[in-house]
């Protein structure tokens, strides 16, 4: 749709209105943050006096440096975790974009029963809840010695193969088929067309589809949880983690953790911000 | 060209199929089929038919998750919609500082559910601390509590998928409504809201089953305190399987029940929805 759209330059309201709105917003805006900030604030301060007074600013009295942050550290040994989390959200998300595009292609590409009912398959299980397969599946990864940051991946791969290749398969079927034919009559063998030709051409869902899958994995409790042994923490199992038996739960700690687990996220978000809102959009029109 | 494709199916298909089955297919036919079935692990499980979807349906816990889980989705739908699209619509206004209020409401998106929970559990405490009450003192701050972090999570998102599809609109269609004497309003109901009626099917595909199944939040927010009044579905599953000896059946029926409201909300929501799309 080239014609006539709607830019965000042409003011659509009044001038006052405007700035009444930009006013509204503002405030708007603060109120977003602010739980934020008060986890930022409340981390320098004492365990002590996180409940007992959550707004006040840290003072001479209960300011405490970082030994929140170190506690939160020692006692979930975020680091592991976060190496953790960084090692299996890269390579499951690498490894989810590359087999399923060409498993994508393939079942698209390929008319017959099988590849049509595949796809249904893939496309159904996008609405199966994970807890309707989390006892079982963990129970499979475990027989199958996958409970460590490698053999997840494979389990990321299967959970996630249905709405990667709902995605990919939907792009595909936009590609004209002359494209491949030419290649093909120049020599290519598949592999060649698939990688050279059809692959660069799929980059926008590539790029959609790997930051859906990235905001999931690295974000997942659940499926680590049950999947990992218990000598693998990832970010939001180490968080998790402080919480003890029935409620009991170190303020301090986990104030400096949850700062530790945000300022990643916050970073890589303002670096690929334009990436990542319009990986969104443009994946819920597909979606 | 199908036939060359046709013996690279062991290359291109079998890595992500074989994955999809071991992780996939196999634990859902396994879970149907231990639904009915009494077992500890699956190695030792014996059939006893319906049994497990009879204690499920009869577990006060389950019947209250239940309970708590449809107001909350239908309060949650509801507000983080309204909230998203009136945000897309103020910020395709082209006032200033736009893209910096955009940036601001989408962020709370990228945190995971536990670390929400948790932000907010200390956020809600200390207000609640003025009145002497914790959010697990009674469950209506729980349920509200949920309500503002999911909209506080979701209503970013959501306003990204509005504003493109607002953005999409051609102008001219707005103009010839202002040209035809149609106020402020009318054009909004009128035009712009048919007009983006694909992004509020999207919307509301999403807010609905992310709402159903939420579970992290939950987890790290109340845990389903006071006792178990706050728990969803998705959380009342988990603590019957892993907090239970002996009721690993039940739990699984109730996740097979859980499995086909989400699956009847997705395709009635689907099918109701699309069919009030305007062709663009």
């Amino acid at each position: 749709m080239a014609r006539g759209r709607r830019r965000n330059t042409d003011m659509d309201v009044s001038p006052t209105t405007g700035i009444i709105m930009t006013i509204v917003f503002t405030f708007l805006s603060v109120a977003f943050l602010y739980p934020i900030l008060l986890v930022l604030l409340n981390s320098f301060k004492s365990k002590l006096y996180i409940s007992d007074q959550p707004f006040a600013l840290p003072n001479d009295q209960t300011y405490v440096g970082m030994s929140n942050y170190t506690d939160g550290i020692s006692k979930t040994g975020f680091w592991g975790a976060a190496v953790n989390s960084v090692f299996i959200t890269v390579f499951s998300v690498i490894a989810i974009i590359l087999l399923t595009s060409m498993c994508a292609w393939w079942i698209t590409r390929v008319k017959c029963t099988f590849s049509t009912l595949t796809y249904f398959v893939f496309v159904f299980a996008m609405i199966v809840p994970f807890q309707m397969v989390m006892f079982t599946l963990s129970k499979v990864a475990d027989m199958l010695h996958l409970s460590n940051p490698i053999g997840i991946i494979f389990v990321y791969v299967g959970f996630g193969a249905g709405q990667a290749v709902f995605m990919f398969s939907g792009f595909v079927k936009s590609i004209p088929v002359s494209l491949e034919e030419a290649a093909m009559l120049d020599g290519c063998t598949p592999i060649q067309t698939f990688f050279q030709v059809v692959f660069p051409v799929l980059k926008p869902t590539t790029i959609t589809v790997a930051i859906l899958q990235a905001m999931w994995i690295w974000n997942d409790y659940l499926l680590p949880v049950l999947v990992l042994s218990s000598d693998y923490k990832t970010i939001p199992i180490a968080v998790q983690y402080l919480r003890g038996g029935y409620g009991s739960i170190d303020m301090g700690a986990l104030m400096g953790m949850l700062v530790l687990a945000i300022v990643p996220i916050v970073v890589f978000y303002l670096s690929c911000q334009k990436y990542i809102i319009r990986g969104v959009a443009a994946g819920a029109v597909k979606g | 060209m199908q036939k060359a494709y046709k013996k690279y199916f062991p290359l291109f298909v079998l890595p992500t199929l074989i994955a999809f089955i071991m992780f996939f297919c196999v634990p859902f036919v396994l879970g149907i089929i231990l639904s009915f079935c009494k077992f500890t692990t699956v190695t030792n499980a014996h059939f006893v038919g319906v049994e497990n979807y009879i204690k499920a349906f009869s577990n006060k816990d389950f019947l209250n998750a239940l309970w708590f889980t449809t107001k909350f989705t239908v309060v949650s739908v509801v507000t983080v919609n309204v909230i998203a699209f009136s945000f897309a619509y103020a910020l395709t206004r082209g006032i200033k500082g736009t893209s910096i209020f955009r940036t601001v409401f989408f962020m709370p998106n990228l945190i995971g559910g536990i670390v929400l929970g948790y932000i907010w559990q200390l956020m809600i405490n200390a207000v609640l601390a003025h009145f002497n009450v914790t959010i697990t003192t009674d469950p209506k701050y729980g349920f509200w509590g949920l309500i503002i972090l999911t909209n506080w999570q979701m209503v970013g998102y959501m306003m990204i998928i509005y504003i493109a599809g607002i953005q999409n609109i051609p102008t001219e269609l707005i103009e010839a409504a202002k040209i035809d004497g149609a106020s402020k309003a009318q054009a909004l109901f009128k035009v712009t809201v048919p007009m983006v009626m694909s992004s509020i099917t999207i919307c509301l595909f999403l807010t609905l089953t992310n709402s159903f199944k939420l579970f992290d939040q939950n987890l790290a927010l109340t845990a389903g305190l006071p006792s178990r009044k706050t728990a969803m579905l998705a959380l009342d599953i988990y603590t019957t399987f892993y907090n239970r000896n002996g009721w690993e059946g039940v739990g699984q029926a109730k996740a097979v029940i859980f499995f086909a409201i989400v699956g009847l909300i997705s395709l009635t929501q689907l099918y109701f929805t699309r069919n009030k799309e305007v062709e663009s």
